[in-house]
């Protein structure tokens, strides 16, 4: 007679989660500055909106300025999360039954077996430190996407995570579902309204690539000068599935710490990590990514731009961790320092771990804009700085293949802003 | 005529230029008028690159003594840029690669506000730029890639005086037949309203004066402007001669 399935504790999971969390409540995290979380206030719950159109125009601007449409066009769907609170989410009616979007309390509520046992706090753990412990402890919303299998959302999916009061902690708990042969690309804009000065936004994203699925994550930060930024964000990828994580931060911020980890666990899985930085002011920004290559036939690449000016400090990080003898993975980081008060570190960071057939390799580089290079452009009859602000441009202009046009002119827009902001 | 045909475009007097300690030019007086194209012989190492680049306003040519003037204004003290859109333009040997700059852009950029869509069609088609004009500019490009991109940008910009260092080097014979037309193209300004444009082309061999039709050549030898005569029968006694004995040849008319 065949045993019967036991249905998952969700309870038992439940405490758990929040054991693990309590026990990380005061561990620093592995890099960046430790921060004192009892000195931020919990944030107020915020009302619902019908349209986004009722938000107030620097709210719109704002979520425009990262990306986020709030005339939704062009858009197959949109999450909109003011504070703690999410007030605006909305599937185009041409993909119903396509893709799910929704809070992840409601996703919890809906689908606690599935959740609890496969995908919250999954591929990051509630006890990795004590932001991952304060996300758990406290009250959360975040988005859940899901892809239902075979299906190819062609449209980008816009999410906004929007601070609106000062002093605040925005803890943010959002998974990401790509069923098996799903596709599709996210876009999430993280900002604050202009009257903000300070405050911590404290992000987990956990993202499932099922297999032959393909996941474009881009997402663009828009702080400000005295405003914390803790990102804890897990990828795991199946078979034949592609994730694609785009990242542009060109706006200050007082501190940034984050190192998304992508296993690829499935043969011939594949993840791209694309970031473009610009450290400016007093901006302390510790960005980096890890791929570990669990698959046989995995493949991995990293590129990172990053240009520091002003005060700014810049560690940019790149680990690769080869576990398969058929793996394959390379990094490429290079940064430009542009001021004799601002600092740069690249550190990449390579492993095999029992793959002697793992090739893993890095060009890493910091250097100034050759001087040639601009004189070059003066003698066409560019004027020194705008010389200087159209390489710097093009230093930042990674290619990033097989983007989503409105992707692309989102990261264009916010290149062209700091173009014109360093004259 | 107009009163500017009777000054000279391009006057440079008595100059000296130092590279770090060392004088390289040591006195050097030339003249282009509007319209005329000089060609600039000299063996290697004899200066004729730092005239160039004293010109364009390259940092680390030191101008110890006489000037330049262009139209009639002293360039002493003239950023690049600033020379750049008096109307004086260079087509570089080893022009340097910029990574995340399109060779389009940097055309249009040249070009200026008057350049059309129309005109890069044109300078594509002509130069047979379409494997390139999306790349990073001569990021990876051949001898000859290098030098049409050169001319591409040269000829959105519309220079009254173009200088040209060694454009034959590094270039098959089938580029040297495409930048030599581009050139003459840059030289005869067949553009209504563009004026009567100036040229002065460093050049080791001649060959490009199979394609380009040049005025007046000079030898530039111990820093100094040695010699002046046809370019042609110049560059036939130093052929014979070497340069040593050019000082004193024959054909010189100085």
């Amino acid at each position: 007679m065949p045993a019967i399935e036991k249905p998952f504790d969700v309870q038992a999971r439940i405490a758990e989660i929040r054991t693990l969390a309590e026990s990380a409540i005061a561990k620093p995290a592995t890099f960046g500055p430790d921060l004192d979380l009892m000195g931020f206030d919990v944030a107020a719950d915020a009302k619902s909106v019908e349209s986004l159109e009722s938000l107030t125009k620097q709210t719109k601007e704002a979520a425009l300025n990262i990306g986020f449409d709030t005339t939704e066009a062009g858009r197959s769907g949109s999450y909109f999360q003011m504070d703690r609170s999410p007030i605006y989410r909305k599937v185009e009616e041409m993909f119903d039954n396509k893709l799910e979007i929704m809070s992840t309390e409601e996703a919890l509520a809906m689908y606690p077996e599935l959740m609890y046992e496969k995908y919250y706090w999954r591929n990051v753990a509630p006890d990795k430190d004590k932001y991952t412990a304060q996300v758990a402890m406290t009250r959360t919303e975040g988005y859940f996407i899901r892809v239902k299998a075979g299906q190819k959302i062609d449209k980008p999916i816009q999410a906004c995570l929007f601070v609106s009061e000062n002093n605040i902690s925005q803890n943010v708990h959002s998974v990401i579902i790509l069923e098996e042969g799903a596709e599709a690309s996210v876009l999430t804009g993280c900002t604050i309204h202009p009257k903000v000065r300070n405050g911590l936004h404290a992000g987990i994203s956990e993202f499932y690539v099922g297999k032959g699925a393909k996941l474009t994550f881009t997402m663009i930060h828009n702080w400000s000068e005295d405003f914390h930024v803790r990102p804890r964000t897990g990828v795991t990828v199946e078979e034949d599935g592609v994730y694609i994580n785009n990242y542009v931060m060109l706006k200050p911020v007082q501190s940034i710490q984050s190192f998304p980890v992508a296993r690829l666990i499935g043969d011939r899985s594949r993840a791209v990590f694309n970031s473009i930085i610009h450290g400016l002011e007093d901006s302390y920004i510790d960005i980096g990514s890890e791929t570990s290559l669990e698959g046989a036939g995995t493949r991995s690449e990293a590129i990172a731009r990053t240009v520091s000016s002003d005060r700014s400090t810049i560690y940019s990080r790149g680990r690769l961790i080869g576990k398969n003898n058929d793996c394959k993975a390379h990094l490429d980081c290079r940064g430009i320092v542009q001021s004799e008060e601002s600092t740069q570190w690249a550190i990449p960071d390579l492993a095999s771990v029992g793959a002697p057939g793992a090739e893993l390799s890095h060009e890493a580089a910091i250097s100034p804009i050759a001087a040639e290079e601009i004189y070059y452009l003066m003698s066409r009859g560019v004027p020194k700085d705008e010389a200087v602000s159209m390489i710097t441009r093009g230093f930042l202009d990674i290619e990033i293949p097989g983007l989503p046009p409105a992707l692309r002119r989102q990261i264009d827009k916010a290149l062209e802003d700091t173009a014109k902001e360093s004259l | 005529m107009s009163a500017a045909s009777t000054s000279p475009l391009l006057q440079v007097e008595d100059l000296h230029v130092s590279v770090g300690d060392r004088e390289i030019l040591r006195g050097v007086d030339l003249i282009i008028a509007e319209g005329e194209t000089h060609v600039l012989l000299g063996p290697n190492g004899g200066g004729k690159t730092t005239l160039l680049n004293t010109i364009v306003g390259l940092p680390g040519y030191r101008v110890t003594g006489g000037r330049i003037l262009f139209k009639g204004t002293d360039l002493a003290g003239l950023e690049i840029d600033e020379r750049a859109r008096l109307g004086i333009g260079v087509a570089f040997q080893r022009p340097p690669a910029v990574r995340g700059i399109k060779l389009k852009q940097l055309i249009e950029v040249a070009g200026g506000d008057d350049f059309s869509e129309s005109d890069m069609a044109d300078l594509v088609g002509e130069l047979s730029l379409e494997k390139m004009i999306d790349r990073d500019v001569n990021m990876g490009f051949s001898g000859g890639e290098m030098k049409r991109s050169e001319m591409a940008q040269l000829l959105a910009q519309a220079p009254d005086l173009t200088l040209f260092d060694e454009p034959e080097s590094g270039v098959d014979l089938d580029n040297i037949a495409v930048v030599g037309g581009a050139m003459k193209r840059l030289l005869k300004a067949e553009r209504v309203g563009k004026g009567t444009r100036s040229g002065l082309i460093v050049t080791h061999t001649g060959h490009i004066l199979e394609y380009v039709n040049a005025d007046i050549g000079h030898v530039l030898y111990g820093g100094k402007l040695a010699c002046k005569g046809n370019p042609l029968d110049l560059i036939g006694e130093i052929g014979k001669h070497g340069y040593d004995k050019c000082v004193e040849c024959a054909v010189c008319q100085r």
